[in-house]
Formats: structure tokens, C-alpha cells, sequence
């Protein structure tokens, strides 16, 4: 996986040239750097922990303008930003930081949509600690970083809320039919930057939603669905077409679609296979994969069931096995939905856990309880075939892993019966196999990734590329963003330079 | 959005439902499903593709109303649309001359097996279609199989069709008749299917069934449709829903089939009080 690991030349310089600005100069110079270091990072306003864990509304409320101001005096427009380098689609960090220190807030999100076209998502989605955060100056030298993801969010929200959204101008259409496979947000952002571009964009969708993992994976309490509803308008008015229930390499392969006119092919079809521990009992009732779980509870409405025809098992005593994001939202789901006792259990430590460290305080704050260094070995059924509980072992660490981390061992003689009537299993997801399995020429991996030249997201087929979740197993949105623009250059480079012959029919 | 061309009342609780699907049609094949979902505050539910014509570019699903989302099928008419139409999901039938194959079905099934049959037959196999109904006036598309079938016999618990048995004894007393029967295929509610591969097992008839586990995505996304076969954990929507009979965990099937059992009632008693006050 090649990072970046320095800024092209051409983004230096115009990194540069806006940091020369006259009005950038004149901010830099109405407020010292000792004094910028003096103001305490802005904190986030949050619902109460014992309100908002018993229902689906945001946790997070948002930076107000006078919070925001404050905050973005905070950043100290250095000459060699690192922030750009983090972040993974690399969003001229400096330049919307200054606009809204002095008010420019709709600028500001201009420029951020240059880089990122849905801002609203990434600011609260985004793993900002391990990325822009975690290389700001601020926090070389305070320990603090800027609330870069917070002021993302505030600016997005501003747009939205105000109605204004930007919409730039879209160029002839250049007659090239484009097929975006999976409405995810790899595909919703291939989709979006060849639209502008001028190309016929389709967007083929196998539910009946625009999303993926956003309207599926993710909960309500952190990314509110009508931001989602807002991208996919912004797509239709770019002019890209939405086609909802149709599943490529069932209702059409790649194969049909290219006898269909179809010019050049992205493939985002994500990291839709759940994983399982294969460990006795995990087919009892009340057993769930986190996709299946989530799927009922976000995308089918399961907790405004009866009102919503999707029933969810509402266990008393939840237990999810798994350390990352899904795990957290899956535990806080259960918790919202009744549980008494909702627990994650994970076989390492709090140190080694994937999931974003505001979604681990966040639930901390709500009551979730923590089983660090245990696993799940078996689970117990009762007559009806249901879950009962689960008999653990404790772990210990011991060298690292391919991953870094340490290797959970098991403590002989250490097992112990849990009771919960709810497990769900979160310890991750594996590419989605319905494409490499309809497209025999397609490479793929020993894991079942589809295979990518990095730096173009081109796979060994002419005129098809991937991206996201697909190409690396489950990881992040902002991660399958930053896969999307790189292939979205090149699909346009490929339709633009090469000679691509058309068939009449 | 997928528009409804008919809906129409087979017998009591059977509906034939036919949609524009052109897209489906062109594609499917035999032993195939669809994903339906009734309306926007509904369950994404599997149906078996009964009929299709792909120059009208139709699909004929056979529904039996059972909970909430088959009763809202149940009232469509000609022009409403349903969010959810998707497909065609599943593995298709396998379809070879293997020369005599019982097609053997109940309630539903008898509107799953009939394109198996149909193209079995066009195969070149000797088909004996063996249905079950519960009484005489619960028969539908009785023409439609027998111009498929070399035999045909039903199994009903009236005196109407002279075969007062439950279809398992007749599945059996069938092969002891037959000199050979080469291939067993059975589709209907659990229990059917279950007792008929125990009815087939003692004579080593290989048996397939078409499994009809709760699903939620249908496109091996979720889990839902887990059902052990061999031992092994296989998912319905994307390795089946055909299996061999003889290695189904049957009982596991029928315990995850009940999942949800007191929120079904829960949820139609709900969806009744406000449609019918």
C-alpha cells in the first residue's frame, strides 16, 4: 500500500502561493503564535450520556460560530502544513481553517469541496486522531491538536443548513458512459468527480439505497441520514444517474453492461462479507454478524419496530465480540435498544483497539461495559435453540503480530460462562465476492481483494478500476475517498487520451 | 420501483403476484428468487420466481400470506409500485438429463417447482410430479404441471383426489413403484421438505430442497440465511437455496426460523388495528 509520504511539487506550490496572500499574512500577524498556544481546544458540545443512550439522535451538536472562530485561531497556518500530508485525500487544511477565522465560512467550504466533495460526512466519520490530528504542530507543541474534523463539520453544516450548496458548472457532455458499481462512498465520489467532468455517470446500487456502508453500517447518533440524502441530490443534480436494486454480476455482469455501451467500469463494491470466529453455537438465534445486525437497525429501521415491519432481537444482556468501530456501534445500538448489560469483549487491550477514540469515550460515557484480554470460545443454547451464554477465556499479549500489534495468547484453565441472550460479531469484514466471482479475468487476492496498480486504482482488465473497501477489506470512509479521486483522474485520463472504440448498435 | 402488472387470488391465502421487472426476466433462470420488499416501511422478504416472460419482460412470484409483509402483498394492485424488487438472487437449478425426477411440492412449492419441472422435463427426464394440498379446493395450476409431468399425483387429506396420505408415505410408496428413481426434488414449508428427505433417505434417492431460511439483503451481505449443510455453515441467498436434503441441519433451521415468532404476531396484530379498525 503506497502512502504518501511527500507533497507533490505542484500541491506545494500552490500551498504556497496561498499562504503568501496578503490577508493570510495580515491574520498570521493579528494574532502571535504564544497567544494562538494559549487558547484551550474548543470543546465539542455533547448530548448527556444518560439522555442520548436511549435514543438514535446525533451525540455531537456541533461547534457554534463563536466556538469555531475560537478554534481556528488556534491553527498557526504553518509554512510546511503536515496536515495536508495526512490527510488522505489531502484537503488544503490551512486555507479552511483561515476562512473561518475570519467568517468566510461558504468560501471556506468551497475550498474544502475542492479536495472533498462531502465534507459533512468525512467531519464526523473521519479517524482525524490518526490522521491530520495526529501530525498538527499544535499537538507537537502543546500536546493538543487543532479540532480539525470538528471545524470540517462545522463548516459542511453551515452549507447544508443555510441551503446554499454550490453546484459548479458542469462542461458538454463528452458522450462516455461511465458504470459506478456500489453506491458507497468510493463509488458516490468516482461518481461525483467524473460527473463534473462532464462524462455519463450511471451509479448501479444493489439496495435500495444510496450508501453503502454509510446508510448500512453507520448509525443514526452519528451520521444522521439526511446528510446521505443530501449528497446523493447533489450527484443527481451533477448529472449522474442512480440505478437502486440492481445487483452487478446478477441482474447484469460486467460482461452485459460493457455490450450495453458501457466505456469504463469502477468497482466499489466493498467489504460486504462478514467474518466469523467458527467457534461452536454461532448459528443459535440471537447470534448476529454486526452486518446483519446494523443492516436491520439502520437501513430497515429495526428500532422503530412495529412501526417499521423489520423486527431486531432485543437482548437483555448484549455482548459484541470485536474492538473497532462496528463493534462500538453495534454495543451502543444494543444499548439504545434496552439492553441492561450491553459489553463489548475483545481479545486485546484499549491500546490496541482499532475504533476511533472519540466513539470509545463516547461509550465509556454511556455505560458500555469493557472485557479486554477475553475471547468467546463457545456459546451455550437453551431448548429453543437460543443463546444463553458464552463461555470465555482470558488472554494475555505476547509478540506482535503481521498487524503490529501484540498476539492475544490464551490463559490456560482461565475460562468463565457470561450469560447474554444477544451476541453480535464484529471482528471485522472481508471483500464482497459477488464481482470477483461473476468477473473470472478479474485478479484477486489470496484475502478475495480485487488487485490494484496503487497508483492508478487500475485492476489487470482494460477500463476497469476499484477502490475502497473492495481493494483493501474493511477500512475507512475517508480512506475509500482518497481511492475514489485517484481513480476517478485516471478513468478520466484513459477516456480522454485513449481511443476508445465504440461499439454501433 | 418495481410496478405490478397483476395480483391475482390463486386459493385461499395464495396470490399469484406478477411485476415489470424487465432487467429480471432477461436473466433468470430455474430455482432462482427475487428480494421484494411491500412497501417503504417493510421487510425485504425472498419469493421463488414462479413464471417469467422475457419478452413482456415479467416475473411471476407465488405468495402465501402468512405475517405482515405478505398480507401488504396480499392487497397490491395493478399499478402499485414496491420499493424492493431485486434479483435474480441464488444459485439456479441444476438442470440435466438424469432420467426419472419426482418433483415433489406443497402450498407454495407448487408454484416454485413448476419451472423446475418445465425445464427438467425439457431436459429429457421422465418427471412425476407428486403435490400436496391440504384439501381439493387449495389445488392451483394443477394444468400447468400436469403437461409437464409423465405422472402426476397428489396427496391431499380429503377424498377428493383418492390419496387420503400425508406425502411422505406417497413419496416412498412412488420409488418402491418405480423401477428407479434417479433425483428427488422437494419445495414447501420445512416440515414438508424435512419429512420428505427422511422419506427418501433409507433408499439413497439423491434429494434436493429448496431451503426458505429468514433473509434480510439476500446478496451474502448479512448472515441471516445461515443454515449448516455437511457440517459446514453455507449462506442460502448465495449458496443455495438449493442443498442436498440428506445434509441439512434441519432442526437448526427450524429454531432460526422461529427467531422472531411472538415479534411477527406482535407486528401484524399492530398492522391490523390500523388497517382494519
Amino acid at each position: 500500500m503506497t502512502e504518501k509520504k511527500e507533497l507533490s511539487p505542484e500541491v506545494k506550490e500552490y500551498l504556497r502561493k496561498e499562504f503568501s496572500q496578503e490577508w493570510r499574512k495580515k491574520l498570521r500577524k493579528s494574532l502571535s503564535v504564544k497567544e494562538r498556544m494559549k487558547i484551550s481546544r474548543q470543546k465539542m458540545p455533547e448530548r448527556e450520556p444518560e439522555e442520548r443512550n436511549k435514543d438514535f439522535n446525533e451525540v455531537n451538536l456541533g461547534l457554534n460560530e463563536k466556538l469555531a472562530k475560537r478554534e481556528a485561531r488556534r491553527c498557526l497556518d504553518c509554512a510546511n502544513p503536515q496536515c495536508v500530508l495526512g490527510c488522505p485525500v489531502g484537503i488544503d487544511i490551512p486555507t479552511f481553517i483561515k476562512l473561518i477565522e475570519i467568517g468566510d465560512f461558504l468560501q471556506s467550504v468551497k475550498k474544502m469541496k475542492e479536495t472533498n466533495s462531502r465534507p459533512a460526512i468525512c467531519g464526523r466519520v473521519c479517524p482525524q486522531e490518526i490522521q491530520c490530528e495526529d501530525v498538527c504542530t499544535m499537538k507537537k507543541a502543546t500536546g493538543v491538536p487543532v479540532a480539525i474534523g470538528n471545524l470540517e463539520r462545522f463548516v459542511s453544516d453551515c452549507e447544508r443548513i443555510n441551503g446554499e450548496v454550490f453546484i459548479p458548472q458542469i462542461p458538454p457532455s463528452t458522450g462516455y458512459k461511465v458504470a459506478v458499481i456500489g453506491a458507497g462512498p468510493a463509488g458516490l465520489t468516482v461518481a461525483g468527480e467524473l460527473a463534473r467532468k462532464g462524462h455519463k455517470v450511471t451509479i448501479f446500487e444493489a439496495l435500495h439505497v444510496a450508501g453503502g456502508v454509510l446508510i448500512y453500517g453507520i448509525p443514526e447518533f452519528r451520521l444522521p441520514k439526511d446528510i446521505l440524502q443530501s449528497e446523493v441530490e447533489y450527484l443527481k443534480k451533477l448529472g449522474a444517474e442512480l440505478k437502486i436494486n440492481f445487483i452487478v454480476g446478477l441482474t447484469a455482469t460486467i460482461e452485459d453492461l460493457k455490450n450495453d455501451g458501457y466505456d469504463v467500469f469502477f468497482v466499489g463494491t466493498g467489504a460486504g462479507l462478514p467474518n466469523w470466529m467458527r467457534i461452536p453455537g454461532e448459528n443459535l438465534v440471537g447470534v448476529y454478524s454486526a452486518n446483519e445486525y446494523l443492516t436491520r437497525v439502520n437501513l430497515m429501521k429495526a428500532y422503530a419496530f412495529p412501526e417499521y415491519d423489520t423486527p431486531v432481537y432485543l437482548g437483555r444482556r448484549a455482548a459484541v465480540i470485536g474492538g473497532g468501530n462496528v463493534a462500538m456501534d453495534s454495543v451502543r445500538i444494543a444499548q439504545r435498544l434496552g439492553a441492561e448489560q450491553a459489553t463489548i469483549v475483545y481479545r486485546r487491550s484499549r491500546v490496541e483497539m482499532p475504533a476511533r477514540t472519540e466513539e470509545v469515550k463516547h461509550a465509556e460515557e454511556e455505560g458500555i461495559e469493557f472485557h479486554f484480554l477475553t475471547a468467546p470460545i463457545r456459546y451455550i443454547g437453551d431448548e429453543k435453540g437460543q443463546v444463553k451464554a458464552m463461555e470465555c477465556i482470558r488472554m494475555e499479549l505476547g509478540e506482535p503480530d503481521s498487524s503490529g500489534r501484540r498476539r492475544p495468547i490464551p490463559i490456560e484453565g482461565s475460562e468463565f460462562t457470561m450469560e447474554v441472550d444477544l451476541v453480535v460479531v464484529a471482528i471485522g469484514q472481508s471483500p464482497n465476492p459477488l464481482i470477483p466471482k461473476t468477473t473470472p479475468q478479474l485478479k484477486v487476492g489470496k484475502w478475495g481483494n480485487v488487485e490494484v496498480d496503487w497508483d492508478t486504482m487500475a485492476t489487470n482488465m482494460e477500463g476497469v478500476y476499484a477502490g475502497g473497501d473492495i481493494i483493501r477489506g474493511g477500512a475507512t470512509v475517508i480512506l475509500a475517498m482518497g481511492d475514489a479521486r485517484i481513480a476517478a483522474a485516471e478513468i478520466d485520463k484513459y477516456l480522454n487520451n485513449k481511443k476508445v472504440r465504440r461499439k454501433k448498435k | 420501483m418495481a410496478t405490478i402488472l397483476k395480483r391475482e387470488r390463486l386459493v385461499p391465502n395464495i396470490h399469484l403476484l406478477q411485476v415489470h421487472a424487465p432487467e429480471i426476466s432477461r436473466k433468470c433462470k430455474p430455482g432462482q428468487f427475487v428480494i421484494i420488499m411491500p412497501d417503504e416501511r417493510g421487510e425485504r422478504i425472498p419469493l421463488t420466481i414462479a413464471d417469467w416472460d422475457r419478452e413482456k419482460g415479467s416475473i411471476t412470484t407465488v405468495v402465501l400470506v402468512v405475517g405482515t409483509s405478505t398480507h401488504k402483498l396480499s392487497l397490491l394492485k395493478e399499478g402499485d409500485e414496491v420499493p424492493v424488487f431485486v434479483g435474480p438472487l441464488g444459485k439456479p437449478s441444476e438442470i440435466e438429463k438424469y432420467g426419472t425426477v419426482v418433483c415433489a411440492g406443497g402450498c407454495f412449492g407448487i408454484g416454485a417447482l413448476y419451472p423446475i419441472a418445465r425445464a427438467l422435463k425439457k431436459a429429457g427426464n421422465r418427471i412425476i410430479t407428486l403435490l400436496d394440498v391440504k384439501a381439493n379446493y387449495l389445488m392451483y395450476w394443477e394444468e400447468r404441471l400436469r403437461e409437464v409431468s409423465d405422472k402426476f399425483f397428489v396427496s391431499a387429506r380429503d377424498s377428493y383426489y383418492n390419496c387420503k396420505d400425508f406425502m411422505p408415505y406417497v413419496l416412498q410408496d412412488i420409488i418402491k413403484e418405480e423401477k428407479r428413481v434417479d433425483r428427488v426434488i422437494s419445495i414447501g414449508c420445512t416440515y414438508l421438505m424435512s419429512a420428505c428427505s427422511e422419506a427418501t433417505r433409507p433408499h439413497g434417492v439423491k434429494t434436493l430442497v429448496s431451503l426458505n431460511p429468514i433473509m434480510v439483503d439476500g446478496t451474502g451481505m448479512c448472515g441471516a440465511c445461515r443454515v449448516t449443510v455437511g457440517g459446514k455453515t453455507k449462506f442460502a441467498c448465495v449458496d443455495g437455496p438449493e442443498f442436498d436434503g440428506h445434509l441439512v441441519d434441519w432442526e437448526e433451521l427450524f429454531a432460526r426460523r422461529k427467531s422472531y415468532f411472538e415479534d411477527e404476531i406482535q407486528s401484524l396484530c399492530y398492522w391490523e388495528k390500523i388497517n382494519f379498525p
